[in-house]
């Protein structure tokens, strides 16, 4: 869940929702979590078309949806990618939430031009992008996905529990959930929820362990790793503890951040 | 690189005391448990992965009468048919040259998006 205020006001409480701008101006919307109210004062104007990349339909990743200014905004092409459920198509499981009594609008009383678009295993070009999906361990139907343009690639994975079951993490990476997707990235967002401490007490709730949030991106031979969707209990002076604890046990700390509210990168060969 | 499914469920394979072959769309079998071991003959780290006219084959499945099973029906490889589950006894010969009797019990695995990811085969020895 979101935990703004003074104890988080450094790394940011948002939850997830990360902006990838190409060259040529094609925007990519990574999650819809409460950091969307954030990056829509960002965007380009006048925006014209946008495509939400979700991994999964937790409240966390959707809930600033709603609240988009411009799914309110006639002419505006929004597109919404994510995984359908085994039983309900994605917009069935999208109006769950916006629509009466959790939400107050019905998606299909907005006035942009919404397309809904059920991503599965699989690859398609969204405008310059190359976006590859996969399902990863999570629970539920959860995406992650590599994006590529002009020989970059970011990986986006923010909700993955790659140790989940593997007594030997990291094995063999042929076997291992989310390696397609994020090998040799030249940026790995990568969930690193908790301690190595606390790991043992969430075994199985789909989140990654710092620690083997660190062991995937080496295993990945990525070039950059976030460390991603810190736990809401988690204050600014915790991170910055864990930062040092975590940093300090790494062959090359210049490829491993903790992700920050507001960051940003370039990227480009 | 095989589907988070077949990850989780070689995961899972590895954690149980019950016997179980975890299996492709394609018919390849692509890992068995150590409890599998035992009834087969052989460590999974010998043999590895093994093409579906290898293992429907080289254990020499057969009925009561000890006549041949052929392939297409086992239970196995009758799943990978039909995607339905499918239940027999019948008799194998292991690796190590010992014959059991073995019931199996076959289940698909149907994923999101309506994917087939491959079969779960469950045995045990019938002494």
């Amino acid at each position: 869940m979101a935990s703004p205020g003074p104890d988080t006001a450094r790394y940011g409480g948002n939850t997830s929702c990360v902006e990838v701008e190409g060259n040529e101006g094609t925007i990519l919307v990574l999650d819809a979590g409460t950091g969307l109210r954030r990056l829509t004062t960002a965007l380009p104007q006048p925006l014209t078309r946008v495509d939400f990349l979700l991994t999964h339909l937790h409240l966390d990743h959707l809930q600033g949806l709603g609240f988009f200014g411009p799914l309110y905004q006639e002419g505006v092409e929004i597109h919404v990618w994510g995984p359908g459920g085994v039983t309900h198509k994605l917009g069935k499981r999208l109006t769950r939430y916006l629509s009466p009594p959790l939400f107050p609008v019905h998606l299909r009383s907005l006035p942009s031009n919404i397309q809904l678009h059920e991503t599965g295993e699989g690859e398609r070009e969204i405008g310059e992008f190359r976006v590859r999906s996969d399902y990863v361990c999570h629970p539920g139907p959860t995406m992650g996905y590599r994006i590529e343009n002009g020989g970059a690639v970011i990986a986006y994975l923010p909700d993955h529990e790659p140790a989940l079951g593997v007594q030997d993490f990291p094995g063999d990476p042929e076997w291992t959930s989310g390696y397609g997707l994020a090998r040799e990235a030249d940026l790995l967002i990568h969930d690193a929820q908790y301690t190595q401490e606390e790991y043992p007490s969430h075994v199985g709730w789909g989140h990654s362990s710092i620690e083997d949030a660190i062991r995937f991106g080496a295993l990945a031979r990525v070039r950059q790793l976030v460390l991603f969707h810190h736990d809401p209990q988690h204050t600014d002076d915790d991170l910055d503890r864990i930062g040092k604890e975590v940093l300090g046990i790494v062959d090359d700390p210049e490829i491993v951040t903790l992700g920050k509210e507001g960051d940003s990168y370039e990227l480009g060969r | 690189m095989p589907p988070v499914e077949i990850i989780l469920a070689r995961q899972l394979a590895s954690y149980l005391s019950v016997p179980i072959f975890v299996v492709d769309p394609d018919g390849d079998l692509l890992f068995y448990n150590e409890p599998a071991e035992r009834i087969i003959g052989t460590r999974f780290d010998e043999t590895g992965k093994m093409a579906m006219e290898e293992w429907t084959t080289v254990f020499e499945p057969t009925d009561e009468d000890g006549v041949s099973i052929p392939p297409p029906e086992l239970p196995l490889v009758a799943t990978l048919e039909t995607r339905q589950p499918a239940l027999r006894s019948l008799y194998i010969r292991g690796l190590d040259g010992e014959l059991r009797r073995i019931t199996t019990v076959s289940v698909p695995l149907l994923a999101q998006g309506k994917r087939f990811v491959g079969v779960l085969a469950f045995f045990w020895e019938v002494k």
